[in-house]
């Protein structure tokens, strides 16, 4: 168990990186907190992978120092780094029964037969495979596949840290629920640090305590799931969180007053900054029909379940709605009303009012 | 009620007049020639089984059998483990390999009597690159004609050099198909080079390794041409392999009953053998 520090971490597969543009990480400096359960969120090619490769040793970062615990392992190779990882694909020794298997990292450390014989039971107790020790690993289906190579990323009582990349892509859906819990459930037992990658951000929001939304190789926000839904840092992380996303409004800003559409707009707090290109955020959940706000015509409703998405168009942009109840029809006039705590502009993406006290 | 009518026959028919004309009436002659006795002027007499106790009585077929045992036996214990050494050493990325899938294709595109041919010149002892330089350089007696080791000695090695690439080939092919995250699991699994052979790379080849044996197998049993043209049989019988033997038989001697209980025997002994063979290798998968 360890704390893991990434101090100044960039990383390129070319060998000689000119601009920004040739790094699949830009500058990443980062704590991950000894026993947590992190997500790394993202969509596919933006340094997630990359990033997780480089924690575990299997890529050596062109630049920065990865430290475990303030112990330096920028250099070391896998195996000697005490990590476990678990990949998108189930690997699985095939000729090796289940039992042997979950014994292969101990054993190739050299670990006593008692220690092993213990420790596998142990484990395979957790994941409730224990019928299964005797099986060919080869015959068992992906689920369980997957469940025997958590089983050996876990079956080391010393590893620093357990990484996931996106474990659960070839999981069916009913059991991919199942297998979410259960590692959530074995967080709480190990108390191991945990890192899971995904693009899914049910799959992140569910699993982990502290999320880090990633994109374009650069680290875009850090924060619990509440934090990521509710304050936003930047619009990505406003787009890519929630389903659906926030709505993000081209408005022009001037000493403090925000406008979008030709109607003054009322923000959170005061704004920061100045210039650049500015934007109004918020999220559909807070955006309601009112009888007095900003006119708009509805162009689609979408029946949800328990409530429905309108979108309606106000001038040319288009705003979504989270309607409980009774939504109005298409074609219909509405008038829209934001929730100033909850709407907050963005400068050049990122955001530029302060919380309301 | 499901229409049942017969049409479906004249879809097959092709198929089988095919495969009549090329395997069962050409094998159903050899069973016809191999119950019969016959001494020209196309006159047949009854024989049974006779040719058959003839045939595994007789000393000289044991020697032949021995023979194409214990050659088929040297080639695949060399060819094999020789076959995967390359395969692991070859690149799995960049520009050398199609170099090298190139270079190791050559041997198996050389016609097979030309392939005796260029062994039987390269190894003479005045001519040859080889067979002098044995000779005269390293001062070795070397010379194919006189003794039985030296006749062995260069049939094997000119079956491993002309057939150790389909190995190689196939064994790479099989390599290659392993995605990059069990190699990066091994690692950090902390597994011996051996450990990740023994456990990822041989159960992942195992497929292209049966059949890679499989073919080997056949072939290399019923090989005839490349000794027939390197070494004719010799010195004396030490290279007279089943297939030179059986033609020595139908057309040198015009033994046509024999010859024909040969052909059947030599047929079910590779049939046996490459069944028993691959029974045993996909055993596992079928549980």
């Amino acid at each position: 168990m360890a704390k893991i520090t990434l101090k100044n971490l960039r990383h390129s597969y070319l060998p000689h990186p000119k601009g920004a543009e040739d790094f699949a990480l830009k500058e990443i400096d980062l704590d991950w907190q000894d026993g947590g359960a992190y997500a790394l969120l993202g969509p596919s090619g933006c340094g997630k992978s990359t990033l997780l490769n480089i924690i575990s040793g299997l890529l050596h970062p062109s630049e920065g120092r990865i430290l475990f615990d303030d112990k330096d392992v920028t250099d070391l190779p896998p195996d000697q780094r005490n990590i476990a990882q678990v990949f998108q694909f189930p690997v699985i020794y095939d000729t090796m029964t289940v039992y042997d298997n979950l014994a292969f990292p101990l054993r190739n450390r050299g670990v006593a037969a008692a220690r092993v014989d213990e420790r596998v039971r142990e484990i395979a107790e957790m994941l409730e495979v224990t019928e299964m020790l005797g099986t060919r690993a080869s015959h068992l289906s992906p689920d369980n596949k997957q469940k025997i190579s958590m089983g050996r990323g876990l079956v080391r009582d010393d590893v620093n840290v357990v990484m996931f990349d996106e474990p659960l892509t070839v999981i069916d859906p009913h059991l991919k629920w199942k297998l979410r819990s259960k590692l959530k459930e074995l967080h709480q037992r190990v108390k191991a640090t945990m890192i899971y990658v995904t693009h899914d951000q049910t799959e992140a929001l569910t699993f982990a305590d502290q999320v880090v939304v990633m994109q374009e190789g650069e680290v875009v926000q850090i924060g619990t799931p509440v934090e990521l839904f509710e304050r936003p840092q930047h619009t990505f992380v406003g787009h890519f969180i929630g389903s659906p996303g926030m709505n993000v409004l081209d408005a022009s800003e001037a000493n403090g007053k925000v406008s979008f559409e030709g109607q003054a707009i009322a923000v959170e707090g005061k704004v920061t900054g100045q210039g650049g290109a500015t934007q109004v955020g918020i999220r559909p959940e807070f955006v309601s029909l009112s009888n007095a706000g900003l006119e708009a015509r509805v162009r689609k409703v979408s029946d949800i379940g328990r409530h429905s998405v309108v979108e309606a168009m106000v001038g040319d942009t288009s705003v979504k709605a989270v309607v409980e109840g009774d939504a109005p029809t298409q074609g219909e006039a509405v008038h829209l009303a934001f929730r100033q705590d909850q709407t907050r502009l963005y400068r050049d993406g990122w955001i530029a009012t302060e919380a309301s006290a | 009620m499901k229409t049942e009518n017969q049409k479906a026959w004249f879809f097959v028919l092709p198929v089988l007049l095919l495969v009549a004309f090329n395997a069962l009436i050409p094998i159903m002659t050899v069973v016809n020639y191999s119950v019969q006795e016959t001494f020209g002027d196309n006159l047949f007499f009854w024989e049974g089984l006779g040719w058959f106790e003839q045939i595994l009585r007789s000393d000289r077929f044991h020697a032949a059998l021995g023979r194409q045992f214990l050659f088929t036996f040297l080639i695949l214990i060399i060819e094999v483990p020789l076959g995967i050494i390359i395969a692991l050493s070859m690149p799995k990325k960049g520009i050398w390999v199609p170099v090298c899938l190139v270079t190791m294709a050559l041997p198996m595109l050389i016609p097979w009597n030309v392939v005796g041919a260029m062994w039987n010149i390269f190894t003479l002892p005045d001519i040859g690159l080889l067979g002098y330089f044995i000779n005269n350089t390293l001062g070795i007696e070397y010379n194919m004609t006189r003794s039985p080791v030296a006749a062995w000695v260069t049939i094997i090695t000119m079956d491993v050099w002309h057939w150790t690439s389909l190995v190689v080939l196939l064994s790479y092919a099989g390599l290659v198909s392993i995605p990059d995250a069990y190699y990066q699991a091994a690692k950090i699994d902390g597994a011996s080079p051996w450990k990740v052979f023994r456990y990822i790379q041989l159960p992942k080849m195992k497929t292209v390794l049966t059949i890679a044996i499989l073919l080997r197998f056949m072939d290399s049993f019923n090989i005839y041409t490349e000794p027939f043209v390197l070494t004719g049989g010799g010195p004396g019988n030490s290279t007279t392999l089943l297939s030179i033997d059986l033609v020595k038989i139908a057309l040198g001697q015009f033994d046509l009953g024999p010859a024909a209980a040969m052909s059947l025997i030599y047929f079910a002994i590779t049939l046996l053998v490459s069944w028993l063979f691959y029974t045993l290798m996909t055993k596992d998968d079928a549980k």
